[in-house]
């Protein structure tokens, strides 16, 4: 298949040239409005993208590898970047159990208050973080709603990890659905329907139909969402009561070492969060470029 | 009887999709549900194979209650109209997949899927594309595929959803050309539903015309054609020429002339008058018993010529049609007058009309 395409596309090629030339400069751009366009771009990606990056790195290391190091290993660095990770793992599978339990509700089934629930999905994008954190102190602090229950039963929420990993989840919210609401559906349900006709039960056909056609929606609503649960700042810094070493994650322990006057602690805490979302940017492009390999080793 | 269908009843909303339909289809037919859109046939197709639920009736495939039953259990096969091939499978895994989704204990082991899947593939003359995407053939191959992975599991009745309407006309012919053959190899009893009368007349061994979700006629295709059970059917089967009548004593008066009528009607009945373009004779001089009409248009299709002629003072047009070598004998010119006679038609009252 694959030499078929080539050989085809070569000839094309080299029979076609003149033509495609004239096609060309009937049909393109002026040369000073491509360039122009190219220009603002990469001044744009300079500026707001490039600048930054190198800013934080080189922050991070202007006094060498030892200073870094010193900073991260700093036991509260430490326990930030647990607890980060920590909130992380709870608040990623937690999102992509509802985010694709609302999307296939959503797009396949038809049934009373659906547009509520799209709209109700978008509302953790539409409050200040700083509100939801509020929301929350509000319905489980000591002085809460809830409060009087919790204490009674020796719960703590508020200026605690449940607090954190609520926010958080409340934040992240709307990715991964927001991901899969409009892919799911364009597909429609007719492979799902396939599916049964043919005998398979309705878990087999999740797993074996409807997942692999979300896959690339749902990885890059994951994604968008770790990058998010790490990074919220607002409304964990409302509800986390700052405890260092207890409940400051790393967008809060940053805050603190910078007000401190620690600017190379500081940046080098930011160092590693860049670290970690260029490296989950990585493994998306990895698994993207082996699915791309495996359907074209496939014939 | 393969199929049973008992009293079905479907609405959505307030729009009645199936009004109390009862059909029987018999094995090894090829049965075609014929109507226009919002007409039924599509959520009739879809309930018989359990994607749909009826409000009310039930549905028994060989002698078997299977109303109640999950469409996964059915053992029918389904073939969609947009294909529904899994978009991310070869075309092998397309085919396997209903072998592979057994339970272990049924699952036939990876050699004999291998074997059942290549012969398949071989049916529909499509074996060399067994490692290729969904995505890399044409519209006619996918449904060729999608029609493989349907008897994969080798169903008890084949259920079709405008399998060709998504196709560009000349691969719609060859397809349905190679569907009848394929059909009369394999010998399962299907039912495939279109609005193209054209198809159901050519493919199926019975055509079921529905109209606002009941059946209007079944019978034949050449039963159905040549004796419709009514005015929409008469119209929706290909273009007719409607005449007001007066029936009485076994014939219909139709502008003055007097045309014998295969059935007696009610005496002094009002009527009207069913023909088909190929049923008007035509002449080029004055006839007795016959109608004058202005010849306005000539157009020649291929081999047909199509006529479009007016009474004076009418602003119907009247459509025939004829072989063009009749038509050159006939010596009929455009402008010209022409005479013309029904020596096929149907009344019907005017309350059916």
């Amino acid at each position: 298949m694959n030499s078929l395409t080539h050989d085809a596309a070569d000839g094309l090629a080299a029979g076609a040239v003149p033509v495609a030339r004239r096609w060309q400069r009937a049909t393109e751009e002026p040369r000073w409005l491509r360039w122009t366009l190219i220009g603002i771009a990469v001044a744009f990606l300079a500026t707001f993208l490039l600048l930054p990056l190198t800013v934080v790195l080189y922050s991070a290391f202007e006094r060498g590898l030892a200073v870094w190091w010193q900073a991260l290993n700093d036991a509260d660095a430490r326990s930030a970047i647990r607890l980060t990770l920590l909130v992380v793992v709870i608040v990623v599978p937690l999102n992509v159990i509802f985010g694709v339990a609302a999307a296939w509700a959503i797009a396949k089934f038809d049934f009373r208050g659906k547009p509520i629930l799209i709209s109700l999905i978008d509302m953790p994008f539409a409050i200040s973080p700083v509100v939801v954190g509020l929301i929350f102190v509000i319905l489980f602090g000591a002085h809460g709603w809830l409060g009087p229950w919790l204490a009674e039963h020796d719960l703590k929420v508020i200026f605690a990890v449940p607090g954190i990993v609520i926010v958080s989840v409340f934040g992240t919210l709307p990715f991964v659905a927001r991901e899969l609401i409009p892919l799911m559906q364009q597909q429609g349900k007719e492979e799902e329907e396939a599916s049964l006709t043919l005998g398979a039960s309705g878990w087999q056909t999740f797993w074996r139909v409807t997942l692999p056609n979300i896959k690339w929606g749902l990885i890059y609503g994951v994604i968008l969402c770790n990058a998010r649960a790490m990074g919220e700042f607002g409304a964990v810094a409302v509800v986390s009561g700052r405890i260092r070493g207890e409940t400051n994650t790393m967008p809060l322990h940053i805050e603190v070492l910078y007000n401190e006057y620690m600017f190379t602690a500081a940046f080098a805490v930011a160092s590693l969060m860049t670290g970690l979302a260029l490296l989950t940017i990585a493994i998306k492009t990895l698994i993207e470029w082996q699915d791309e390999r495996r359907r074209h080793g496939a014939h | 009887m393969s199929i049973e269908i008992q009293q079905i009843n479907k609405r959505f909303g307030d729009f009645v999709a199936v009004d109390n339909v009862s059909l029987s289809i018999e094995d090894g037919q090829l049965t075609a549900l014929l109507g226009p859109s919002g007409s039924g046939k599509t959520s009739l197709l879809r309930i018989i194979a359990g994607l749909e639920a009826a409000d009310s009736g039930r549905i028994l495939l060989h002698g078997e209650d299977s109303t109640d039953r999950h469409v996964s259990e059915r053992g029918v096969g389904f073939v969609f109209q947009h294909y529904a091939l899994f978009r991310h499978m070869t075309v092998f895994d397309n085919v396997a997949y209903g072998l592979t989704v057994k339970p272990r204990a049924v699952r036939p082991d990876k050699a004999t899927i291998r074997k059942k899947v290549m012969s398949l593939l071989e049916l529909v003359q499509l074996d060399w594309t067994a490692a290729r995407y969904p995505s890399q053939l044409s519209g006619g191959q996918r449904q060729r595929i999608a029609l493989a992975r349907a008897l994969a599991v080798e169903p008890k009745v084949l259920l079709l959803d405008e399998p060709f309407g998504a196709l560009d006309a000349k691969v719609r012919a060859e397809l349905r050309r190679w569907l009848r053959r394929l059909h009369d190899e394999i010998y399962v009893t299907s039912v495939f539903v279109t609005h193209d009368q054209e198809e159901a007349m050519e493919v199926s061994d019975r055509v079921v015309v529905m109209n606002r979700g009941r059946v209007e006629q079944d019978g034949s295709p050449e039963q159905v054609y040549d004796h419709p059970a009514n005015p929409f059917v008469y119209q929706f089967l290909g273009s007719v020429n409607r005449f007001p009548a007066r029936i009485h004593q076994g014939v219909a008066e139709v502008a003055g002339m007097v045309l014998p009528l295969a059935q007696p009607g009610d005496h002094s009945e009002q009527g009207q008058l069913y023909v088909r373009p190929h049923e008007l004779d035509l002449f080029a001089e004055a006839t007795p018993n016959s109608l004058r009409a202005q010849l306005e248009l000539v157009t020649v299709v291929g081999p047909t010529v199509r006529l479009e002629l007016r009474q004076q003072g009418s602003d119907e047009v009247i459509h025939a049609e004829l072989p063009k070598y009749r038509f050159r004998e006939l010596g009929l010119v455009q402008g010209e007058q022409a005479w013309l006679r029904p020596h096929g038609a149907r009344v019907f009252s005017e309350q059916l009309g």
